[in-house]
């Protein structure tokens, strides 16, 4: 199968082989192609090549209702779901079952969510609010969804992204379920973790080709390699932290939205010189709120953060990037650059009316280029020409202009949300590098995480958030499954003694030390 | 699952799929001022072949020839591409070069003309088109027009100074009273959220009303005229000649040049226009980085006001010499056009206000000579304008291939 967009290749010559009833796992990094194919399988895009084989026999799919219609289902990525339609409603849209004269039949709709639902242990409620639903239960009302189409092939697409590790596990073990029922499942991922934990077979895809099949035994650095193709340390390398003084405080901070819903509610925490603090959660837990309030992208309704001594509360974005505060926010095609402008341009984002650059309101054009090659040659940066539009590049040489960027100037403080999301293997490794070079050069560096691996991977402390609070503020050693009852709002002791006792001492002392 | 369509379901800020094309669909406006200079070439091409297809029905020859058009074919033909023909070329000499005339003098007027036609177009344009860099829609060019003309007129007949301060203080007072115009839009979006567009349409209403009125006042027009118009200006507020009478090539033109130096200097040069730009083509972005979106809103449109209100000083000052009703004419709604054809662009924009300086200045010889309804001029303008917008249609009229898609490769 293959699939071109432009003079792109999204898909060079595909083979893959799904069997009934096996948990397929389709590896590879973002851009691979990976969710590509699987559009083309579900209908959304047509093949510039190949055939789709069902049972022996070719199909074409003008639509995504073709692909229903011969048994092949798909939770994306990002839910299709209408936030104000009950959970029956949302099973029944676009396949209504209808009585005579046209009117939706709802009750045939609740029935076929409760017999779903029973059979797999969901414990969905067919008449809740998919708004009023955590994350989990919608992504199972998605797989209701496609099951209650018959589905014989399903496929899931990132399914793990928004989930806590617990929700993870519950996933997995649903999975494990269908497969005993005989659904075949495709499921994408770049995450090795649960690749091994799950799949049956695995197909590794890189920049559109299949580059092989590997087994769930494989080690996960084994994996690594296979899916970026070349060798990589999945372990990223630092000494022990040397914190000095506390120069940057949070305290008492609270922060509520346009709704007047609290946010970030009384959170207080420091970060010492030399350390990184990662703020590890899930998604929409308050950790976007706190670390734009810090930058002052909104302003606290109480509390106060003080750098060096100063309170900022007040100050303008712009002062507080004067005081020496490095950037990096979550979404970096929003707020982080500027995709019609050149390469050159987006280095010098923040930083544009401060010399070396400008003098006056005059842009040095000499100086923003010859800085812009150096950055480029340092942060390895790979381009056709500093004036081509940031476009250009790839997600991870874009969020490397922003580290080179935010990275590029003397630091009080740095601050990341997300740095590596939805970046390469490779790419994650340099950033986490960097990351940990501006903590050994002694800037206090606060983390903003929700992949545990990457939290566990730079983090010296670990702080968790969960509805607005920080349940915890953790050693770095503290183990995966109480990190996991602590991202669900569990108080940190209680999180400890629920999971192994070894842990608890070193733990809950580092707890105490910190908070 | 044919619910691909839906609304975006509510997962909370899911990570952003690189794999998936680029969500945010590009908006009209990047997508007016990304299009190629041929597009705009072509677009005027087509504009003007249109504008023969009218000339030829709404000429009475052609139409008649075009009845016995199977009797005789070849004088349909001729007549058609004579009348097409002599209108353009009427045009022609009226805008740039006329070899007909008698001296050399007249001969080359018709460029000069041009050029006077084109100044307040430039200056305005560049107020639009420093807006449409920004993100922001000014369709008040016509409202600041007429209030930096109002100001600068009166200035010019209610002072008396000497020559060359008189003009540059009256000047100046025309870029106050179009900053002041465009700065009420700004503030009110900046402050309120109030949309521009609809603000500034709101605002050229009241600005042709405003001087209406004033207009009736005697003591603002300083004369007892039953006629709503001022005082004749000062010699000593004149744009002064830039050649000898009869041509009428004044100073303007050259604060003209000298603003799109400016304006080039400002967007490609300054760091204010850095955050101009930055604002126009991202403000999440833009705040991210510490730029102050409402005072870079404020700013932009008190500029771009500036630079109206300049257009509309120069043509008083330049041209007209006393205040009448019609003194802004459209060159506010011209210039809206002017700052797409240029694609805005300083440069562009300077040379589109040309054309269309020698549209209008052309547009009267045509209509002497060969009887072509000037109105033409307005259906070339106008449908410049609509395929400029539309930048797929010249596209696939003249089967041009889609520009390379941009795409990321993460």
């Amino acid at each position: 199968m293959t699939k071109v967009f432009g003079s792109f290749v999204a898909n060079d010559h595909i083979d893959l082989t799904i069997e009934p009833g096996e948990i397929h796992a389709l590896l590879g990094e973002n851009g691979a192609g990976k969710s590509t194919m699987m559009n083309v399988l579900y209908g959304l895009y047509d093949a510039d090549g190949g055939e789709i084989l069902l049972d022996g026999e070719a199909v074409t799919f003008a639509g995504p209702g073709d692909a229903v219609d011969a048994g092949i289902g798909m939770v994306h990525q990002h839910f299709m779901l209408v936030p104000v339609f009950t959970v029956a409603e949302s099973v029944a849209l676009g396949y209504e079952p209808t009585k005579s004269l046209g009117l939706i039949d709802l009750a045939e709709a609740r029935k076929k969510v409760r017999e779903i639902s029973s059979r797999f242990n969901f414990n969905i409620d067919p008449d809740a609010l998919i708004e009023d639903l955590p994350v989990g239960a919608q992504q199972r009302v998605e797989i209701i969804k496609a099951l209650s189409r018959d589905a014989k092939i399903l496929i899931l697409d990132e399914p793990t992204a928004v989930l806590t590790p617990q929700e993870t596990d519950e996933l997995i073990s649903i999975m494990r379920q269908l497969k005993e029922q005989g659904t075949s499942i495709v499921f994408i991922t770049h995450k090795l973790r649960e690749v091994r934990a799950i799949a049956d077979s695995i197909t590794v895809i890189r920049r559109g080709k299949i580059v092989g099949e590997a087994s769930p035994e494989s080690t996960e650095a084994e994996l690594a390699s296979q899916m970026v193709g070349r060798h990589v340390s999945l372990t990223t390398e630092k000494d022990e932290a040397d914190p000095g003084d506390a120069t940057f405080q949070v305290r008492s901070l609270t922060v509520v939205d346009k709704a007047e819903n609290i946010v970030v509610d009384d959170v207080s925490f420091d970060v010492r010189r030399g350390e990184i603090l990662a703020v590890a959660g899930v998604q929409g837990n308050g950790q976007t709120e706190l670390a734009e309030t810090i930058i002052g992208l909104s302003e606290p309704r109480l509390g106060s953060i003080t750098l060096d001594g100063k309170d900022l509360v007040g100050e303008s974005v712009k002062n507080r990037l004067g005081s020496g505060i490095g950037f990096v926010p979550e979404d970096r095609s929003t707020d982080g650059i500027i995709a019609e402008f050149t390469i050159r341009e987006n280095m010098i984002l923040d930083v544009y009316d401060r010399p070396p650059y400008a003098k006056g309101l005059n842009l040095k054009a000499a100086v923003i280029d010859d800085e812009a090659k150096k950055k480029v040659e340092e942060f390895d940066i790979r381009l056709g020409s500093v004036i081509d539009p940031i476009a250009t590049l790839s997600g991870g040489n874009q969020q490397k202009v922003v580290l080179s960027r935010e990275l590029g100037r003397e630091l009080r403080l740095f601050i990341a949300s997300q740095p590596t999301r939805g970046l390469d293997v490779g790419s994650i490794e340099f950033v986490h590098k960097r990351v940990i070079a501006e903590r050994d050069a002694g800037t206090p560096c606060l983390i903003v995480s929700t992949e545990l691996d990457e939290v566990y991977g730079i983090a010296d402390r670990i702080a968790v958030m969960y509805s607005g609070r920080i349940v915890g503020i953790v050693g770095a050693d503290t183990s995966r499954e109480a990190l996991g009852l602590m991202m669900a709002g569990v108080p940190a002791d209680e999180a400890f003694a629920a999971t192994a006792a070894p842990d608890e001492n070193s733990a809950t002392t580092s707890a105490e030390e910190t908070t | 699952m044919t619910t691909d369509t839906s609304p975006a379901a509510p997962s909370p800020a899911p990570p952003p799929s690189a794999e998936a094309e680029p969500g945010k669909e590009p908006n009209l406006l990047q997508e007016i001022l990304s299009g190629s200079w041929l597009v705009s070439v072509l677009a005027i091409v087509a504009a003007l072949v249109l504008g023969g297809v009218l000339i030829a029905v709404s000429n009475a020859e052609v139409v008649e020839a075009a009845k016995n058009i199977f009797a005789a074919p070849g004088s349909f033909f001729s007549t058609l591409f004579s009348t097409v023909g002599d209108a353009y070329s009427a045009l022609f000499r009226g805008a740039v070069f006329d070899w007909n005339a008698r001296t050399t003098e007249r001969a080359i007027r018709p460029l000069t003309e041009s050029l006077v036609s084109g100044t307040p177009l430039i200056l305005t344009g560049l107020g639009i088109a420093l807006a449409f860099r920004s993100g922001l829609f000014n369709i008040g060019g016509q409202g600041q027009v007429i209030l930096g003309a109002t100001i600068a007129g009166y200035l010019g007949y209610a002072l008396h100074l000497p020559p060359v301060v008189h003009m540059l203080i009256a000047a100046i007072g025309g870029i106050i009273g179009g900053a002041i115009w465009a700065g009420i839009a700004g503030v009110l979006k900046a402050r309120t959220g109030a949309n521009e567009v609809i603000v500034t349409i709101m605002l050229n209403s009241i600005a042709g009303y405003l001087l209406g009125y004033l207009l009736k006042q005697n003591w603002f027009t300083h004369t007892t005229s039953a006629n709503p118009q001022s005082r004749t200006l000062d010699d000593s507020s004149h744009m002064f000649m830039l050649l000898p009478s009869p041509f009428r090539l004044h100073f303007g033109f050259i604060i003209a040049i000298l603003a799109t130096i400016f304006v080039w200097w400002l967007l490609e040069r300054s760091t204010i226009g850095f955050e101009f730009k930055a604002v126009g083509a991202n403000p999440h972005a833009a705040r991210t980085a510490g730029i102050s979106v409402s005072k870079v809103t404020i700013l932009v449109m008190i500029v771009a006001g500036a630079l109206a209100g300049l257009g509309g000083a120069a043509q008083v000052l330049g041209t007209e010499f006393k205040l009448t009703g019609g003194i802004s004419g459209s060159i506010g709604f011209d210039a809206i056009t002017v700052a797409l054809l240029g694609r805005s662009k300083p440069l562009g924009t300077f040379l589109a206000g040309l054309l269309f300086g020698a549209f209008k200045a052309g547009g009267y010889l045509m209509q002497s000579q060969t009887g072509t309804p000037i109105d033409i001029v307005l259906v070339v303008q106008s449908v410049i304008v609509l395929l400029i917008a539309a930048p797929p249609l010249v596209r696939s009229i003249f089967r041009l291939p889609a520009p390379a898609l941009k795409r990321k490769e993460s």
